[in-house]
């Protein structure tokens, strides 16, 4: 999807040749460069160190929260929330979408929902989700649960649907049952939309999950940044920006290597 | 044919009659107090706030000001984004300095960024807008990019033997064949504008749907909560519909529009 996955030498660098580890160099100096213009820029007095601390405040910020115990146990709050909206936006996401592939009658029941909630932005519902929920756990769950559930219906809606139906057909005909071609063909067949659809949905999931925070805080990783930058601790809340922007990138990258990993079956285009 | 249209007029009837099904059902479940009123107020009680607010214009300030901030953002994004997606793909010099900055922030959660922005611009339309374009403007050059990148090199190669300037290879084949894929990518990125915009507005104020919703959350008024749910998602869908309608004048000559 974004620009690593189009450059399998460097993922692969790891066997030490002199040659792979330049060129792993030269693909990442930009963001040293970055990263050298960023401290520069702190430095020369351009703007303020208030406004924007260097790399070393920032790093001795992190660990002070790092030891401090506040970002893991925030940091802990923030991301079971996330996984347990994602997890079932997922599970329940990929039997609605199948069903509704499979079951006409199913479709027409659910489909004028989907197509009222899917262009809707999900933050809007974070008042709503206050109402019914109050400030806890549930109400951030339900929102990061309904914003990862649609894209996941959808994909695996049209995955399902995009299955070639003589290979059912054929199925069928072999005495295949109705389950069997579920877990046999439609399921994979459908698997390419459907892990999209669930990356999409983890992307969703973190920008859930920090607006939700920021705005209902009462703890998690989203009231800590805010918090911190209440407080006029700056160097402190850059630190959990770029740890929350971090981690987000980590979980997309994992996910896109397992994505790999399941469809390894597939012939590459 | 007639009868293929029937069925879909058939299923489109069926639609809309589930739907009329759970405003009832919505309706009465308020009405008969199966449900507390301040957790779902009544569909009526909904539309008369809506119809109220939209005889006083309130509602037309506030979709205004949503909508400005979001446009606003999102083309600055794309103006942006499509030039810098199709430089990338054609020099390799920027390719390289861009690459890993974008790989790196196409994943992340830029929402997380708002109070950098708070601090830099303080809380006006300068920092929601700034916030907007950031947000929209990774998956529009991510798209642009992959889009230009992907065009076989053979109808290049044809146009340039037969004397096509740098220019002209821009307009006749670099754009209209990377066109899907760029708009693929402003299909991405609006809907994600759309988001960030209403978050700025809950967090920072000054007017806007958000803004407008959080304040009618923090007053326990649910039916005007209600309202903004049912303004944002008549506005999202309008905005969404426009940009496919867009898509299928833009690509008309397209084989993907070639199937109806």
């Amino acid at each position: 999807m974004a620009g690593g996955d189009r450059h399998p030498a460097s993922a692969t660098a790891g066997h030490g040749s002199f040659v792979e580890v330049v060129a792993v160099c030269v693909r990442y100096l930009p963001l040293l460069i970055m990263l050298a213009a960023w401290e520069l820029v702190g430095r020369s007095g351009l703007v303020s160190q208030q406004m924007l601390p260097g790399v070393g405040a920032i790093a001795t910020a992190f660990f002070d929260l790092l030891q401090s115990g506040e970002l893991v146990t925030n940091a802990w709050r923030s991301l079971s929330r996330a996984a347990t909206g994602l997890g079932l936006a997922v599970i329940i996401g990929i039997a609605v979408g199948l069903l509704m592939a499979t079951r006409p009658l199913f479709r027409t029941l659910i489909n004028p929902l989907v197509r009222i909630l899917y262009p809707m932005p999900k933050s809007a519902l974070i008042p709503l989700v206050m109402i019914w929920f109050g400030l806890g756990d549930a109400s951030k769950i339900f929102l990061i649960f309904l914003g990862c559930l649609l894209p996941v219906i959808v994909s695996a809606y049209h995955g399902a649907r995009g299955v070639n139906p003589f290979v059912i057909w054929s199925a069928t005909s072999l005495g295949a049952s109705q389950e069997e071609v579920l877990r046999e063909i439609i399921l994979p067949a459908a698997l390419p939309d459907i892990l999209a659809g669930c990356r999409t949905a983890l992307a969703f999931s973190f920008i859930l999950m920090v607006s939700s925070e920021f705005v209902i805080a009462k703890d998690g990783l989203g009231f800590l940044i805010g918090s911190l930058g209440d407080g006029g601790n700056y160097p402190a809340m850059f630190a959990v920006i770029l740890t929350v922007a971090g981690t987000g990138f980590v979980a997309d990258r994992l996910f896109g290597s397992f994505v790999n990993h399941c469809l390894r079956w597939k012939e590459q285009a | 044919m007639s009868t293929l249209s029937a069925l879909l007029k058939r299923e489109g009837l069926m639609q809309a009659l589930v739907l009329a099904g759970l405003a009832l059902v919505w309706e009465a479940s308020s009405r008969a107090g199966w449900v507390h009123p301040f957790l779902l107020p009544a569909l009526s009680d909904v539309l008369v706030r809506l119809f109220t607010d939209m005889q006083s214009g309130a509602v037309f300030v506030d979709l205004g000001l949503t909508l400005y901030r979001a446009l606003t953002g999102f083309v600055i994004a794309a103006v942006l984004a499509v030039p810098l997606g199709i430089l990338m793909a054609r020099k390799r010099g920027v390719q390289w300095f861009f690459d890993p900055l974008i790989s790196i922030g196409f994943p992340m959660p830029k929402i997380a960024f708002v109070p950098i922005f708070i601090l830099w611009f303080d809380i006006y339309d300068t920092s929601k807008v700034i916030m907007i374009t950031f947000s929209c403007f990774f998956p529009i050059v991510t798209a642009t990019y992959s889009g230009t990148s992907h065009i076989d090199k053979w109808p290049l190669w044809s146009a340039r033997s037969l004397g096509a300037s740098e220019s002209q290879l821009l307009r006749e084949i670099i754009l209209p064949l990377a066109a899907p894929s760029i708009m693929t990518g402003l299909q991405i990125a609006l809907p994600v504008g759309m988001i960030t915009t209403i978050v700025t507005e809950m967090l920072m104020g000054g007017s806007g749907i958000g803004g407008a919703m959080i304040a009618a959350g923090r007053f326990a008024d649910s039916v005007g909560v209600f309202a903004g749910i049912m303004e944002i998602a008549i506005l999202g869908m309008v905005v969404i519909r426009a940009l496919d309608r867009l898509r299928a004048r833009l690509l008309v000559w397209h084989p993907e529009n070639r199937a109806h």
